[in-house]
């Protein structure tokens, strides 16, 4: 435990002590912004949904840019034979690599909690329950994805490859959703409860199932032991 | 102490190393010395769970690197051949990094820290970003990150490449010093960095292990004949042939007249030392000798005899 909160933090310095980090929470923060206001002042329609709706598309190209660096830089710049050869295990050097992927997808969703204050602030009717099955259902998507994040980083010593397989990844599991009418009945059932689409609407109509958490958690868990196996697999080559 | 045992490592159709055994005792200094491409990173590595074996394994007393891979690792202070740190950071954040992952923090982390930035003569740098470093002080960094859990095992991969002879011959104290309470394996690929410095010298050589011994034992087990070069003056090539006439076992390889004097090279056996007899002869037969030259065999020599394309696999 300790291991991952002190790769974990080094990580989240590494962030931020470079141009990285506030790059991407200008850009992220300005186009929720502009998603979230141009319903707010045209339509006159005091919810998140247009933000809930944007942020999937945003993340399909976000997540992969913030994590495509977690393990490939180690790689590329050899650090990984310094982190590899101190008493950490594999699994706490990932995971402490994931979850300050996550953190700083967070941290630019936090941004965002801006615009529901004005919505507290000005709006009417406010459905305070959506709001927050919304944020509920963003956090599990960008946990899902940085796990994707991460595995791409870990199969390649180049950024930019890693970019790409993360990206190619995350889209297989986002249009799945929208292909199922092309595959047979008996097989649709199946890619639908795959694609990540049918658990994140589900949660965002308000409905928390554990079927739609476990779908989270269990892709997490699959993509994390997936980058585990990858890192130990090096050694052997 | 460690001992490597059977150790084979390809990489792919690479056979970087062909199995090779040898054990490191306590509290000594081990130089591993090879060519360039000989298989001594690599063993190093698979020693600090960087890579795994293909085949074979390394003990560290009763542990060993494929079951104990974590316990080995918390006894061993690692200086990777390419040395590479995380340059995002500060001098001191990074020793700070790794002190936590060797569990070292609070007071005993103050201590620690105060100590290897004393021995490694970091005191200038210490909040520096460790990009700004010059490549002496990123070795010493490097060092310093190797030596701040005061580890009982320290494998070094070339920790004197590349840096001025000054910064050598400082870098060399540290380890002799260090030398004295651990044990060190220091790979080299050149042998005058580490003659000096070293315990006892395992030669690699494409994979395997051509020697292994003290500097003395090695001289010993391959000193072969000595060369002796004399000249003579006032000798005829006639009377010089009484040198090989007149002296036992000894072969004379050449003889050249230089500007009227004779240059002869000679080579003997180390055990019939032929000098006094050469004296006495040269007396009697009224020559001037102006030089009697024996070339003793260098480490180098051997070094470079056993590491020399296809010597081993020849």
């Amino acid at each position: 435990m300790r291991n991952i909160k002190t790769v974990y933090l080094r990580e989240l310095k590494f962030f931020f002590n470079s141009p990285m980090a506030y790059i991407f929470l200008v850009i992220f923060s300005l186009i929720n912004g502009y998603f979230f206001t141009n319903t707010f002042f045209l339509i006159n329609q005091s919810d998140l949904r247009s933000l809930f709706s944007i942020v999937p598309l945003v993340f399909l190209f976000f997540v992969p840019a913030v994590t495509m660096g977690l393990i490939a830089w180690e790689k590329n710049s050899g650090t990984i034979e310094l982190i590899s050869t101190l008493p950490v295990k594999d699994t706490e050097f990932v995971v402490g690599k994931y979850l300050s992927g996550l953190t700083l997808i967070l941290v630019g969703m936090a941004f965002s909690l801006v615009h529901f204050t004005t919505l507290l602030v000005v709006g009417t009717n406010i459905d305070v329950g959506a709001v927050i099955c919304g944020y509920f259902g963003i956090v599990l998507l960008g946990a899902f994805y940085s796990a994707i994040g991460t595995f791409a980083s870990s199969v390649t010593d180049n950024q930019v490859v890693a970019f790409i397989i993360g990206i190619t990844v995350v889209i297989v599991f986002f249009l799945l959703d929208k292909v199922l009418i092309f595959v047979p009945a008996g097989f649709s059932g199946i890619l639908q409860y795959i694609s990540v689409e049918y658990h994140l609407s589900n949660i965002s109509r308000g409905v928390i199932d554990s079927r739609n958490i476990i779908y989270f958690g269990s892709m997490i868990w699959l993509f994390l032991s997936l980058t585990t196996r990858v890192v130990e697999i090096r050694k052997w080559r | 102490m460690i001992r490597i045992e059977g150790l084979v490592k390809h990489y792919g159709d690479v056979k970087a190393v062909r199995g090779i055994n040898f054990e490191v005792n306590d509290g000594e200094i081990l130089g591993f010395l090879g060519a360039n491409g000989a298989g001594k990173s690599t063993t190093l590595k698979i020693m600090t769970s960087f890579l795994s074996p293909t085949a074979g394994n390394v003990y560290v007393n009763d542990l060993n690197i494929l079951d104990h891979s974590l316990e080995i690792r918390k006894q061993i202070g690692y200086l990777p051949e390419l040395n590479p740190l995380y340059t995002d950071m500060r001098v001191y954040d990074l020793l700070e990094f790794v002190a936590k992952i060797r569990g070292i923090t609070g007071k005993s982390f103050k201590q620690a820290m105060a100590k290897v930035v004393e021995q490694c003569g970091l005191e200038g740098v210490v909040h520096k970003q460790v990009s700004a470093l010059s490549k002496g002080y990123k070795q010493r960094l490097g060092l310093a990150t190797a030596i701040i859990h005061d580890p009982k095992i320290l494998i070094l991969d070339e920790p004197v490449t590349g840096l001025d002879p000054n910064q050598i011959v400082e870098i060399r104290e540290l380890i002799k010093e260090l030398g004295r309470e651990k044990m060190v394996i220091i790979s080299s690929h050149i042998l005058q960095e580490i003659e000096v410095t070293v315990d006892r010298i395992v030669i690699i050589h494409d994979g395997s292990i051509v020697a292994d011994g003290t500097r003395d034992e090695l001289m010993a087990g391959f000193l072969g004949k000595t060369q002796l070069t004399l000249e003579i003056k006032n000798a005829s090539e006639v009377s010089l042939g009484k040198l090989s006439s007149e002296i036992e076992d000894v072969s004379v390889v050449r003889i050249e007249p230089v500007h009227g004097n004779h240059f002869v090279v000679m080579e003997y056996d180390k055990h019939h030392d032929p000098r006094e007899t050469i004296f006495n002869l040269a007396k009697s037969e009224n020559w001037v000798l102006l030089e009697m030259n024996p070339k003793k065999t260098q480490l180098e020599d051997i070094f470079r005899k056993l590491t020399l394309k296809g010597g081993a696999h020849a």
